[in-house]
């Protein structure tokens, strides 16, 4: 049986052996008459008989499109208004080559190739550890894994192994989304504990940090900048109070600002993790993500990765570079059970794709577009304070590109705002009443390179209407 | 291949660019990219915008990133293209266990719109009722071609999925208070790494099931191996012996009256979609990988979505946000009573989803029947040819005769006969432009290769890559040192592992190389 379509046999592009002749003749050769022959290992009360509730199928690709897109058209993006959405991905712009590797039909379907043939996917993945590398200033980083939740939760149980120890403390600053990741991939083996911070500066409460910590402590996390957009400057005493317990300090950083911020490194970081996204790869509806993991190049740490590592050696032609796994028995590949965590597909094109950005941005690139961000962040904190009502930043400290707009003094809720920014074709920033309620009516804003002094002119405009012509 | 009329060997070799590493490319001042500069008034407003910063947080020194001109990154990434023998330009079947199929160009077109690049996940649920009813109905179709009650597209891969469902098992045992008796999963040797590895990083005891002499898990040992301490039990099947295990409805039902929870490792899934559903096995929750039988592209690994499914106990453990329609709307739901809360920010992949529903729109519920179909006559097309034309080469557990979509064979005769290992061949095959790989750890079967050719290759297809494997096993017996030293026809020659096993040789980046090459003397 082939594919029917009122009574008409339906040769699908997607399969080339379903032309009914080549089917016989395949037939011919293995001995048998019918495919279903070869199912016959499978016992027939297990064989689903009923019908598929599936819709009619588009065979023609003309009418697969007309339908993809009449639904997609659905989607108000971001490009076509004014968005000020961050909080874990984040509008920055995608620079073209960027989208035409990533895009290469050799990269897009490639998957687990040897080192030979496969040679510019290795040799890729290789160089953007390098650049990242660079940027964090450590030896060590592997191939993405999914995201920057990921990357924070792993980092953790690398601390425990490397440490021996089972509890871990995290600033409470740290994003929802995280958090709820890290719990659930530390439970149950390890108790995951929370830090305060600071109501006025935001920042890591240093004096929680100490009565909490103990000798059962693994490692301290903390994120810079921090999920609330305020950059904890305290990370050197963080690490201090991490390392004089033997415990390791764990740092989550956006890697964009680290062309004008100092890498965790500088200030005692053990192991850094972050996304990738904001280097080249687009929000994607939060499909764009993707986290690396960054440490110093000691056996102790290297060993503890779960994930692949490609290093470069060398090759029977003197003066040839290949690339190959480090340490390939650390994999869940190689040792299942007894693996340092698991491995598997995970998000290498977005590796790739960050590297590109990185090369393309240079050490100059990577600072102009800290300061334009400052800037343009600075700017719009700046002016929506004018606004009567409005305080922006809510914490007393520098901000890279996201800060805390507090609407608790407009008698308005951040939902009501937004709605009301949408008729302006605005997307405001994130509602934290919920999680954050200690908060009350505020908002998690994010200014990038992408916002034009225009398009900021335009929020602090509408919020003033909006505002203003409630009271 | 066919050319001339006749049947000929390719006359290949991989583009080789003796391309150096990107670090090498430096020229200091070039610029790749510039950055918008903020306006005049904004300046003035609030100055340089770093000096707001402590002076110990600024960044002292750039970083060491490279400074190249445009068109050279462009050229040097176009050539490690060129040096990667992506799926669709070989005949890609010898990459087992990873179904290599045909991933549509137009899916590509959907997923790169602005309307799928350009959202945020956070966007006022009305501005993005389009992408919420994509996965709205993948998750109802879905839940038709596996019988399960509801899917969530959060896991970033198949052994995401495995590490989510562990989650979701230990959460309704601790749910019931059994979290600690409850502490033993059981699996099968042959069954993914992952399916062991997961669960150890959910705290769960491992228990592997052994072949037997059919290549299939004893029930027995299953019988020995429950207790009131399983938590679980998860499987593939067929694993990648292409073997189904006809017996399976009896183990899920073995796992089930111990009280133990039943999962379905489906990232193989493209010989028996349509053919057969997981519920009908006994299963309560398993997975499908979007980026494997769905069409996705593997994007040299991930991203991906491993796309669990559950039945209707299993609901309320899921990960949040679930989508829902309201008969008007499309919206998130985080109403879930005892979710494992997240295993990734936001919702999963969208554009991998968004791929997967496209794939299913284009075949519609014939055509992915036919897709598993032609998928298993191709494997044993493949298989025939293999026993009765290449020489020294067998297939594991000979005693089952029946195979689904793919198979681990050995090449144990050619090694004992020649002295070429499955390596040597795999090396070989690339300079023919094909790949062919192992198998998973443990090698259990010697020598082993694993073939899975997939709906995607026409019959053509299928005789040219064996006209190839035939032609290099002839070659290991008439000069078995050619195939050991191969490859010659790649972008680089045979590597030596031993720097990267040493911990004082090893180099993950650039810099640590630049450090270290002194050990290699």
């Amino acid at each position: 049986m082939v594919i029917k379509k009122d009574g008409k046999t339906i040769v699908h592009p997607y399969i080339p052996n379903s032309v009914p002749e080549v089917q016989e003749e395949m037939l011919r050769e293995i001995g048998l008459k019918d495919i279903d022959e070869l199912y016959s290992g499978i016992p027939d009360e297990l064989k689903f008989k009923g019908k598929f509730n599936l819709p009619e199928p588009l065979l023609a690709e003309c009418e697969l499109k007309r339908h993809v897109k009449r639904i997609l058209s659905k989607n108000k993006t971001c490009e076509e208004n004014i968005s000020f959405l961050g909080g874990g991905c984040w509008p920055h712009y995608v620079p073209a080559i960027c989208d035409e590797i990533n895009q290469r039909s050799e990269f897009l379907t490639a998957y687990a190739g040897e080192p030979w043939e496969d040679h510019g996917r290795w040799q890729a993945l290789f160089e953007y550890q390098s650049l990242v590398a660079e940027l964090v200033d450590m030896d060590v980083v592997n191939v993405p894994t999914y995201s920057w939740g990921q990357a924070a939760a792993t980092s953790l149980r690398m601390s425990c192994r490397i440490t021996k120890r089972d509890e871990v403390l995290l600033v409470d600053t740290i994003s929802p989304e995280r958090l709820a990741i890290i719990r659930n991939y530390c439970e149950p083996l390890v108790k995951v504990k929370l830090v305060k911070h600071d109501p006025v500066t935001g920042m890591m409460d240093l004096e929680d940090l100490k009565s909490k910590m103990s000798n059962k402590i693994a490692a301290i996390y903390f994120e810079n900048p921090s999920y609330l957009g305020f950059i904890e400057t305290n990370g050197k005493e963080i690490s201090e109070i991490a390392h004089d317990k033997g415990a390791l300090s764990v740092v989550g950083v956006d890697p964009i600002s680290l062309g004008v911020l100092a890498p965790p490194s500088h200030y005692g970081a053990d192991i850094v993790c972050g996304d990738l996204q904001p280097l080249g790869i687009h929000m994607n509806f939060g499909g764009g993500l993707a986290g690396f993991i960054a440490t110093r190049d000691e056996e102790k740490f290297v060993m503890e990765y779960p994930s692949r590592l490609f290093g470069i050696t060398k090759t029977i032609v003197e003066g040839e570079y290949g690339f190959g796994d480090v340490a390939f028995e650390r994999t869940s590949f190689a040792k299942r059970e007894k693996a340092k965590e698991f491995v598997g597909t995970m998000a290498a094109l977005w590796g790739i794709t960050a590297g590109v950005y990185l090369a393309l941005m240079g050490p100059k690139g990577m600072w102009e577009i800290g300061k334009t961000i400052m800037q343009r962040s600075q700017y719009t904190m700046k002016k929506l304070s004018e606004i009567d009502g409005i305080k922006a930043p809510r914490f007393k400290a520098p901000h890279f590109k996201e800060f805390v707009v507090d609407f608790n003094e407009t008698g308005m809720s951040v939902k009501e705002i937004n709605k009301r920014l949408l008729e302006y074709g605005i997307f405001g920033g994130i509602d934290l009443s919920k999680s954050f309620p200690e908060l009350g009516n505020s908002a998690l804003y994010c200014v990038t390179e992408i916002h034009t002094k225009e398009d900021i002119d335009k929020l602090v405009q509408a919020l003033r209407e909006i505002i203003e012509g409630k009271r | 291949m066919m050319k001339g009329g006749k049947i000929k060997l390719r006359d290949f070799h991989e583009a080789k660019w003796d391309e150096p590493i990107i670090f090498e490319l430096n020229r200091k001042g070039e610029r790749g990219i510039l950055v918008p500069e903020v306006e005049k008034e904004i300046e003035e407003e609030v100055g340089d915008g770093i000096s707001v910063l402590p002076e110990h947080m600024i960044r002292k020194k750039p970083p060491a990133l490279p400074e190249i001109a445009q068109v050279r990154v462009l050229r040097h990434y176009l050539r490690l293209s060129q040096e990667t023998l992506g799926a669709t330009i070989n005949i890609d079947i010898g990459q087992g266990t990873c179904t290599m199929k045909y991933n549509p160009v137009i899916n590509e077109v959907f997923a790169r719109s602005p309307k799928v690049t350009e959202l945020h996940p956070y966007q006022d649920q009305e501005t993005v009722q389009g992408a919420l009813e994509i996965m709205c109905k993948l998750d109802l179709f879905l839940r038709e071609l596996s019988g399960f009650s509801r899917f969530t597209f959060q896991p970033g891969g198949g052994s995401h999925a495995i590490f989510t469902i562990m989650s979701i098992i230990y959460a309704y045992h601790k749910h019931r208070g059994e979290e600690e008796k409850r502490n033993e999963i059981i699996t099968t040797l042959l069954s993914h790494p992952s399916n062991a590895a997961a669960p150890a990083v959910k705290g769960f005891k491992v228990i592997n099931l052994y072949p037997n002499e059919y290549g299939l898990p004893d029930i027995e040992a299953l019988e020995e191996a429950v207790s009131e301490h399983t938590a679980g039990f998860i499987v593939t099947n067929p694993e990648d012996t292409g073997i189904f295990n006809p017996r399976i409805k009896e183990f899920t039902k073995i796992v089930h009256d111990v009280g133990g929870i039943c999962a379905y490792d489906q990232a193989n899934a493209n010989g028996i979609i349509g053919i057969i559903r997981a519920v009908d096995c006994g299963f309560d929750l398993g997975f499908f990988n979007l980026h494997k039988t769905f069409g996705s592209p593997h994007g040299c690994g991930g991203p991906a979505v491993g796309a669990v499914g559950v039945t209707e106990k299993l609901v309320d453990f899921l990960p949040v946000p679930l989508v829902d329609y309201d008969g008007k709307k499309y919206y998130l739901n985080y109403d879930v009573p005892h979710t494992i809360g997240k295993v990734r920010e936001f919702y999963g992949v969208f554009p991998v989803v968004l791929r997967a529903y496209a794939w299913i729109r284009s075949l519609g519920a014939e055509g992915i029947k036919e897709v598993a179909r032609v998928a298993v006559l191709n494997n044993n097309y493949v298989m025939k040819k293999i026993l009765s034309e290449i020489k020294g080469a067998s297939v594991s557990f000979p005693k089952t005769k029946h195979r689904i979509e793919q198979i681990r064979y050995s090449f144990e005769q050619l090694k004992k006969e020649t002295g070429v290992s499955s390596e040597d061949v795999i090396r070989r095959m690339a300079d023919f432009g094909f790949h062919l790989w192992t198998s998973h750890h443990p090698w259990i079967i010697p020598e082993p290769f694993t073939i899975e050719p997939t709906e995607s290759y026409s019959k053509d297809d299928l005789d040219e890559y064996l006209t190839t494997l035939k032609r290099v096993v002839e070659e290991a017996y008439e000069d078995p040192e050619k195939v050991k030293n191969a490859p010659y026809n790649c972008p680089i020659h045979k590597i030596y592992h031993e720097p990267l096993e040493d911990p004082k040789k090893w180099a993950i980046t650039w810099r640590a190389y630049l450090k270290k090459r002194k050990n290699w003397e």
